[in-house]
């Protein structure tokens, strides 16, 4: 059991890493990565979102919309009943009520990176690294426990990818890149080759 | 008239303010400072009264390289020629074997025929990487006006001693113009990029084109040959760790392995990284010229036998690379060429003393990780170099806040 656990959780941070395997949350990735201290912070937030979200999803999947779900009613009407198409409302609703929670605590709490973040924060509602996290957990019918470690799992991965990226493109402050590349550019090309870094996962057996 | 009068007189001037190739200087500029140390000094203080300046610095790590590059050269023709005077393999037709046949023939005991067969594949990939190579640095600074720079020597060099001897010379052209384009041009040039170009290029060339890379059939230079080499052979457990340092612990492409074997370098490989004897003669001149960082080097050996004692202590039934012990690792694939020559590159290695450590146990361990548990590759330390690369910025990073949190403290408490 702790095994299966440890190898979804390393699977989610490097081999399928959201962020440099499937290319997923790209906007806020590029956007936030200029400063090691923001990304952090924006890191740990889609850790919390993803966290939560990829379980509750998991749970309303499994207890409202799936086939067969409604049969602990016990109303016979609705043991046959398929709710998933209602699915993509259900997911998005719950990242966006979530998201908005954490807007708030953070506002409270931790005005300078609720500054930092500034658009990006509310944006976490439709970055697609969140949305994508909740549809892997449907495709690969993970059960509760599984959707948890998978939710921390790819927010982690998520995380660690962008503070790389921060960290690399401080670096790259002092670089004398040609002015077609600088900006957005270069960072492309920077997010490329980290791929190619996080190749050597690709392919492990756990 | 000298060859420095000849310059200053005759060729200088076209190519200095007004001359006719004015716009060509850059070249020029390239091959005088190539003959001769440049005149210029600093007009402004600082002045560092230090012999030791970038050009320098590159042409030790060249030498360093040099003897892994005629080792390589040698087993190159060694294995090949091996494989064809004792076990009936042809040699691949073309060009190549005419001209060994007709200079000295395939005598893997005679050391002039071992170096020309290692000559005649390994020069033509040394050629176009040194002319692609200068193409895109000359390319670049001619239009970005920035001076030509000898990082591109060592690139190069060790460009050409991480691949198989039997790669097409097209596809090297790929990967040093991907490596110096992509690795580190668009980033503003030697000095300015966070990977390590000839590790880029070669990694571009480990995934476009695999089957040129890596299996069994690339790594002895004779016509239908296949033989895994000792890394492949450990992780499908045909090594008998139990053999000690001397006895024979397996048979590569039909001859007896032992693990001295592998320490002198008398196995297929990539064309530089076989000998760990030799690398470590390089290592000895970069570390005593500290060029090379003993901090890298030593804690990505302490990582790397950390992690295996690891293994070796959780053990498992079915796969066989959990028993290798630290010593094999050590000396198969490209472990030590990574952590001489790659590991220790100063400009994608992390730049705190502190996170020198880190950067390079963190090498260590990985390089471990996808030898043993990640069937897709059966060499690791390329990738986990690259690994490490990416992740340098961010452990400096951290050492420099840890270090002004700690003297912010350190102030506190006096006022």
């Amino acid at each position: 059991m702790f095994e299966e656990y440890l190898s979804l959780f390393i699977r989610a941070v490097f081999v399928e890493n959201m962020a440099l395997a499937f290319f997923l949350g790209m906007c806020t990735f590029l956007a936030i990565s200029k400063k090691v201290q923001t990304s952090l912070g924006l890191g740990i937030a889609v850790i919390v979102v993803l966290t939560i979200t990829v379980p509750v999803n998991n749970l309303i999947l499994f207890n409202l919309l799936d086939e067969g779900a409604l049969a602990w009613t016990g109303i016979p009407a609705l043991e046959s009943i398929d709710l998933r198409f209602l699915g993509l409302l259900c997911y998005i609703g719950v990242i966006a009520a979530i998201v908005q929670i954490l807007e708030m605590t953070l506002d409270r709490y931790v005005p300078a990176l609720y500054n930092a973040l500034g658009i990006f924060l509310p944006l976490i509602t439709v970055n697609c690294a969140i949305l994508g996290a909740s549809l892997f957990m449907v495709e690969r019918q993970y059960d509760f426990g599984e959707s948890v470690i998978f939710g921390f799992g790819a927010g982690v991965g998520w995380a660690l990818a962008i503070v790389l990226l921060a960290g690399i493109r401080e670096k790259l402050k002092y670089s004398d890149i040609p002015a077609p590349l600088q900006g957005l550019g270069i960072t492309f090309i920077i997010v490329g080759l980290m791929s190619l870094g996080f190749m050597s996962f690709a392919g492990v057996q756990l | 008239m000298g060859l420095r009068r000849f310059i200053d007189d005759r060729i200088a001037p076209h190519f200095h303010k007004g001359g006719r190739l004015e716009r060509y200087y850059v070249f020029y500029e390239m091959f005088d400072t190539m003959l001769y140390s440049p005149s210029q000094t600093t007009r402004a203080g600082p002045h560092a009264r230090d012999g030791i300046d970038l050009k320098r610095v590159m042409m030790t790590v060249w030498l360093a390289a040099l003897p892994a590059l005629l080792f390589g050269m040698h087993n190159v023709g060694y294995q090949a020629n091996l494989q064809i005077s004792d076990f009936g393999y042809d040699p691949i037709p073309g060009w190549r074997t005419e001209l060994v046949l007709a200079l000295t023939g395939f005598d893997p005991s005679s050391l002039l025929a071992n170096l020309l067969h290692g000559a005649v594949f390994y020069v033509p990939i040394f050629v176009v990487t040194y002319l692609s190579g200068f193409l895109w640095e000359g390319l670049f600074a001619w239009l970005r006006g920035h001076e030509v720079n000898e990082g591109f020597f060592v690139t190069g060099i060790l460009f050409t001693l991480i691949l198989p001897p039997t790669i097409p010379l097209w596809q090297v052209f790929l990967g040093i113009s991907f490596g110096v384009v992509i690795g580190k041009e668009v980033f503003g040039g030697t000095g300015k990029n966070f990977l390590n170009p000839a590790l880029v290029g070669r990694a571009f060339l480990f995934f476009a084109y695999p089957a040129d890379m890596t299996g069994d059939r690339v790594w002895t230079a004779v016509d239908g040959f296949s033989g895994a080499t000792p890394l492949a052979m450990g992780a499908a457990g045909e090594l008998d760790f139990s053999a000690g340092l001397t006895g024979v612990a397996g048979t590569s492409a039909g001859v007896d392995l032992t693990w001295m074997n592998t320490a002198f370098g008398g196995m297929q490989g990539s064309i530089g990284e076989t000998s760990t004897l030799i690398i470590a003669l390089g290592a000895i001149v970069l570390l005593l010229t500290k060029i090379a960082s003993w901090r890298i080097m030593l804690s990505m050996l302490l990582g790397m036998i950390g992690m295996v004692l690891v293994f070796n202590w959780v053990g498992s039934d079915t796969n066989p690379m959990f028993a290798m012990p630290w010593y094999w690792h050590l000396t198969l694939g490209g472990f030590a060429f990574g952590m001489v020559f790659m590991a220790t590159d100063p400009v994608s290695a992390s730049m705190t003393n502190a996170g020198k450590w880190v950067y390079g146990a963190l090498i260590g361990v990985m390089v471990v990780l996808i030898r043993v548990i990640n069937p897709a590759f059966a060499e690791g330390v390329m990738l986990a170099i690259l690994f490490g690369n990416l992740c340098a910025p961010l452990i400096d990073h951290f050492v420099v806040q840890a270090n002004v949190r700690r003297r912010l403290r350190r102030r506190g408490a006096e006022a």
